[in-house]
């Protein structure tokens, strides 16, 4: 993917949109590649949804350009469509709708024809693709089905079908799991994962559920207040969080607010133990659970940190255990994870601590 | 109230047991509404000419009923009157509904819309009639017509804007999102979606078309009487059995009609 970084499939400058006096989206830019997997992340009301429907169609931005470019990913022949001009039946993107909006009053391949027959294709060549597409979502015995007599995951897989079937540049999909229950949830991260490589079609989900982000895309925008956050892969976007905000957002994470200096970061009279930053006054420092340390309190181990604190309570889940520790004069609790049970009872004085290039110290902006 | 607790095993719908005495009020509501419409349809199988004197069975006052030539001409001036009030009606009161939905959020337009369904028929009528002498229309089945489609198409919008309320709205924009254009939309999504609400609303019209008086009274050309303004001038000169038998026929009518309506806006809960 190196060399199509030069020309992004999708490139979205400056987009802005107001409802009265809400902001919806401001100044939104960001570049989505050939063949990716991008998330837009971020909490309800973060401007995620209207900034997929202006892709779509549905919305139209106040400012901004959304251009797509066209041909193959060879810069010669890469020609630049300004997809706002066009009305969202002409964009050569699909979007996959939050309630799946199947049309009830048709069959399962009459919903999937139905994209195609707007096209103007041959019956011939419209009935090859709707059995090709059954096939690839495994729905072949349900081509005669009408929407409501399918489960949940059946449906997504039905609307999912039918928009791959017009073989769009962009699929976007909203929300596209949530409506379904936890277990299948599980199941069609994994298939929509392994859909998206096999069509070969860029992809584009909104979703407010970070995990779902995390592990289904290979970039994802965080979105607060209609504005981008933090555009980066999962990994850094967890190691390296721009800002409390997004540290917050993405995995469960200890913040604690203190002063930073040029020597180290100082919060509750305490030095405490932190990665280099260049940051310098009130700053905010983020640990995340399975980089904390606690041992049980042994006033003569000096090489532990300074700050000690009460198990408040312990949560097993099987693999690893969660312990929640309180430490006086923090605000919030420190969450500790570590593999197997926990190792202190519920009343326990332990101290805390972590390497220090595991704390990321960040500036408190608020 | 002994047997309170046995609500049944496995019935499907709460239906309260053992009220015993309470259930008289609901046998005598139910006896109010609709003893006067029994004493028709047993007085119209009469064999007496007098209507409230009951002296034997008989089935005479139907064919009498079918060889008299007004009430013939009648009915089948309110056939035409209520099938093209019926089609009108259910046509623009569909678009009424539908731009209602898609184009304003205003509360006071989607009442204002529904009003010529609530307001006393006599102030319709009188308008009606004002309105058509004032613009010079002759008054004929035409105008009767015009009018039926005016308050008929707030009863199509009434039903079709709920149903409307029950519908995903973005079935539209997944048919424009695969290309679809917006007629397109409208004919293979929108009025298919709505279907069952505009075949209930266009029923409703009909059965209320049928049997309308005071506006088709107001409007009506004296040469071409609907059917309740022939029956009103035949009661004048008293009631027959043949105005009961009249009456039984458009209540079955009705009655099977409104059962339809109602069965096909169940099936589309069913959807």
């Amino acid at each position: 993917m190196t060399s199509m970084a030069a020309t992004p499939l999708i490139r979205i400058r400056g987009v802005g949109k107001r409802y009265g006096s809400v902001t919806a989206l401001a100044d939104v830019s960001l570049d989505i590649h050939h063949n990716e997997f991008f998330a837009l992340l971020g909490p309800s009301g973060c401007g995620k949804t209207t900034l997929l429907r202006a892709i779509a169609g549905f919305e139209d931005p106040d400012e901004g350009s959304i251009t797509l470019t066209t041909g193959d990913t060879q810069p010669a022949d890469a020609g630049e469509v300004d997809l706002l001009a066009l009305p969202p039946n002409r964009r050569p993107v699909n979007l996959m709708f939050q309630s799946y909006a199947l049309f009830p009053h048709m069959t399962v391949s009459a919903n999937i024809a139905y994209g195609l027959e707007r096209e103007g294709l041959a019956r011939s060549e419209i009935a090859r693709r709707v059995a090709d597409v059954l096939v690839t979502v495994d729905l072949q015995d349900k081509a005669s089905a009408r929407p409501r007599q399918l489960s949940g995951g059946q449906r997504q897989r039905v609307a999912l079908a039918r928009a791959i079937v017009k073989r769009p540049k962009v699929l976007l999909l909203d929300e596209p799991l949530s409506a379904l229950d936890r277990r299948v949830r599980a199941d069609m991260q994994v298939e929509l994962k392994r859909l998206q490589h096999e069509v070969g079609i860029t992809f584009v989900v909104v979703t407010h559920d970070q995990e779902e982000a995390m592990s289904m895309a290979d970039r994802i925008a965080v979105m607060e207040h209609g504005r981008i956050s933090q555009i980066a892969d999962p990994v850094t976007l967890y190691q390296r969080p721009v800002s409390a905000a997004v540290a917050d957002f993405i995995g469960m994470s200890t913040i604690i607010p203190g002063q930073a200096a040029v020597d180290g970061f100082t919060a509750l009279g305490e030095r405490l133990p932190a990665a280099p930053s260049g940051v310098i006054g009130p700053a905010l420092l983020v640990i995340r659970p399975e980089d904390v340390r606690l041992h049980a309190d042994d006033p003569t181990d000096a090489a532990m940190g300074s700050l000690s604190g009460t198990v408040l309570a312990t949560h097993f889940f099987g693999g690893t255990s969660t312990t929640t520790v309180t430490v006086a004069g923090l605000g919030r609790p420190v969450l500790a994870t570590q593999i197997g049970p926990p190792a202190h009872r519920i009343g326990a004085v332990v101290r805390v601590g972590w390497p220090a290039e595991r704390a990321i110290v960040l500036p408190d902006t608020p | 109230m002994p047997d309170r607790t046995r609500t049944g095993t496995g019935t499907r719908r709460p239906v309260e047991r053992g009220l015993g005495w309470l259930r008289l009020p609901l046998i005598g509501a139910f006896g109010f509404l609709y003893l006067p419409i029994a004493v028709l349809v047993v007085m119209s199988f009469n064999a007496s000419s007098i209507p409230f004197v009951w002296t034997g069975f008989s089935l005479q006052w139907y064919p009498t009923l079918a060889s008299n030539p007004q009430v013939l001409q009648g009915l089948l001036n309110t056939l035409v009157v209520a099938v093209a009030a019926t089609v009108g009606a259910t046509i623009l009161g569909t678009l009424l509904a539908v731009g209602l939905a898609r184009y304003t959020r205003s509360v006071l337009l989607e009442a204002y819309s529904l009003a010529p369904a609530i307001i006393p028929d006599l102030v319709l009528a009188i308008g009606l009639l004002i309105l058509f002498t004032s613009i010079g229309l002759t008054l004929s089945l035409f105008s009767v017509v015009l009018a039926h489609i005016v308050f008929g198409m707030a009863f199509v919008a009434a039903v079709v804007t709920a149903r409307i309320g029950q519908t995903d709205p973005s079935l539209e924009e997944a048919s424009r999102d695969l290309g679809a254009t917006g007629p397109t939309t409208f004919l293979r999504i929108t009025v298919p979606s709505l279907a069952p609400a505009i075949i209930a609303g266009a029923l409703l019209v009909f059965t209320l078309s049928l049997d309308e008086f005071v506006i088709a009274f107001f409007t009506d050309g004296p040469r071409t009487p609907t059917l309740p303004i022939v029956i009103y001038s035949m009661v004048r000169f008293g009631v027959t059995p043949e105005i009961n038998a009249l009456g039984a026929l458009l209540l079955l009518v009705s009655f099977t009609v409104v059962l339809a309506a109602q069965r096909i806006t169940r099936l589309t809960d069913a959807l």
